[in-house]
């Protein structure tokens, strides 16, 4: 109902203005707890939308959800953030993944639009590789997977190629949305490809790759967002995607690098030298 | 279709307000803004919600009760976590003066 919406236009403005006083000094943590405030918001009136019947998986989803991640959030050493704030993100991003997943498994195929079952097969393309991307990137700055670049032949063209084949089996599906094949298919090349993407990448330059990781755990919010037709998550979303691909620019900037040579130069490994420049 | 547009239409305007937000952050603030972006991204929770709260199928409710587990340890996880990067920020701040 309209309520809902309007609630959920508060909830935007929020994360706007809370996003914004996150890049300041002064008013960084008022921004933080300001977007949690949003987002409590915007969960709480989600509560009485008519198509939430059954409550017994939410409260028990949340109530182990928010265990879990306030125990990690206290337990975590102040040198370890980043590799917990890549843990965080790879749930969320894999998070939206499973969205996608459900409305797939409890829509029949007959009754999708062309725009949902794309999303849909966006939604877990993008959520599953910040899934499995992010839990390489942990890995990598636990010392769990080599910090130094993982290589193998022509792996940015064997990249290049199986992202193209995961978009076009997108296309498929679309079009043929009552194979279970094709998205599984999707499912499986979306994992891989966020393991093959991350391993190249030296651990040094793991920050800025969390932050592009965040980026895209946005656009995945934002996807799932088209497919149950949420304007809060697509705005949400699509301000994370943004505003995390502006960070990360920011970040490789500070670093005198480009994100192109951070993501396909193989380059910075455990050391941490590519901090000082370009020491190539 | 027109709901596909009007979806597009808020995406993209969404995408130009995400890129104007962010402009000379101080280097210090990355990986808290970073962190806090991150949090924001677990707003995939209500979509969960959504999932999980519906009774059509089991299986579907299943899914959407671990993506609320997910979603939530994002969320809970990710606030608190900046919320202690900024606490020590602001100490740090004081101590210099």
């Amino acid at each position: 109902p309209d309520i809902i919406q309007l609630v959920y236009l508060v909830a935007t403005g929020i994360f706007i203005v809370g996003i914004k006083r996150l890049g300041s000094p002064d008013t960084a943590r008022s921004g933080n707890q300001l977007a949690a405030l949003g987002m409590l918001i915007g969960l709480v009136v989600t509560l009485f939308d008519q198509q939430i019947i059954s409550y017994e998986y939410i409260i028990a989803g949340i109530v182990i959800g928010s265990a879990i991640g306030a125990f990690a959030a206290k337990k975590v050493e102040m040198t370890a953030m980043p590799e917990m704030v890549a843990i965080f993100n790879g749930f969320g991003g894999g998070a939206s993944a499973l969205v996608a997943w459900g409305e797939f498994r409890r829509t029949a195929p007959e009754l999708f639009a062309g725009q949902e079952i794309a999303t849909i097969g966006l939604s877990i393309l993008i959520g599953s590789i910040t899934f499995t991307g992010s839990f390489v990137a942990f890995g990598k700055l636990k010392g769990f997977i080599s910090g130094n670049p993982i290589t193998f032949p022509a792996q940015n063209i064997f990249n290049a190629f199986i992202t193209i084949v995961g978009l076009a089996l997108v296309g498929w599906l679309t079009f043929d949305p009552a194979s279970q094949l094709v998205f599984w298919i999707i499912f499986g090349i979306a994992l891989v490809l966020g393991v093959l993407t991350v391993l190249p990448i030296g651990g040094a330059d793991m920050p800025v790759v969390i932050s592009l990781l965040n980026s895209y755990s946005g656009l995945a919010a934002s996807m799932a967002g088209f497919v149950i037709n949420n304007n809060l998550l697509i705005i949400s979303g699509a301000l994370v995607g943004a505003a995390g691909l502006i960070l990360t620019n920011i970040m490789c900037k500070a670093m005198n690098r480009t994100l192109g040579n951070v993501l396909f130069g193989a380059f910075g490994g455990d050391n941490g030298d590519s901090g000082s420049g370009p020491a190539a | 279709m027109s709901g596909l547009i009007f979806n597009l239409f808020i995406f993209v305007l969404a995408s130009f307000i995400g890129f104007e937000l962010i402009s000379k952050v101080p280097p210090t603030l990355h990986t808290p803004l970073m962190s806090g972006a991150n949090a924001i991204s677990g707003i995939t929770i209500i979509g969960a919600v959504v999932v999980a709260g519906q009774v059509d199928s089991q299986v579907a409710q299943l899914i959407g009760f671990c993506a609320i587990v997910f979603a939530t340890i994002n969320v809970v996880g990710g606030f608190m976590v900046t919320d202690r990067m900024l606490e020590m920020f602001k100490k740090k701040d004081r101590s210099n003066e």
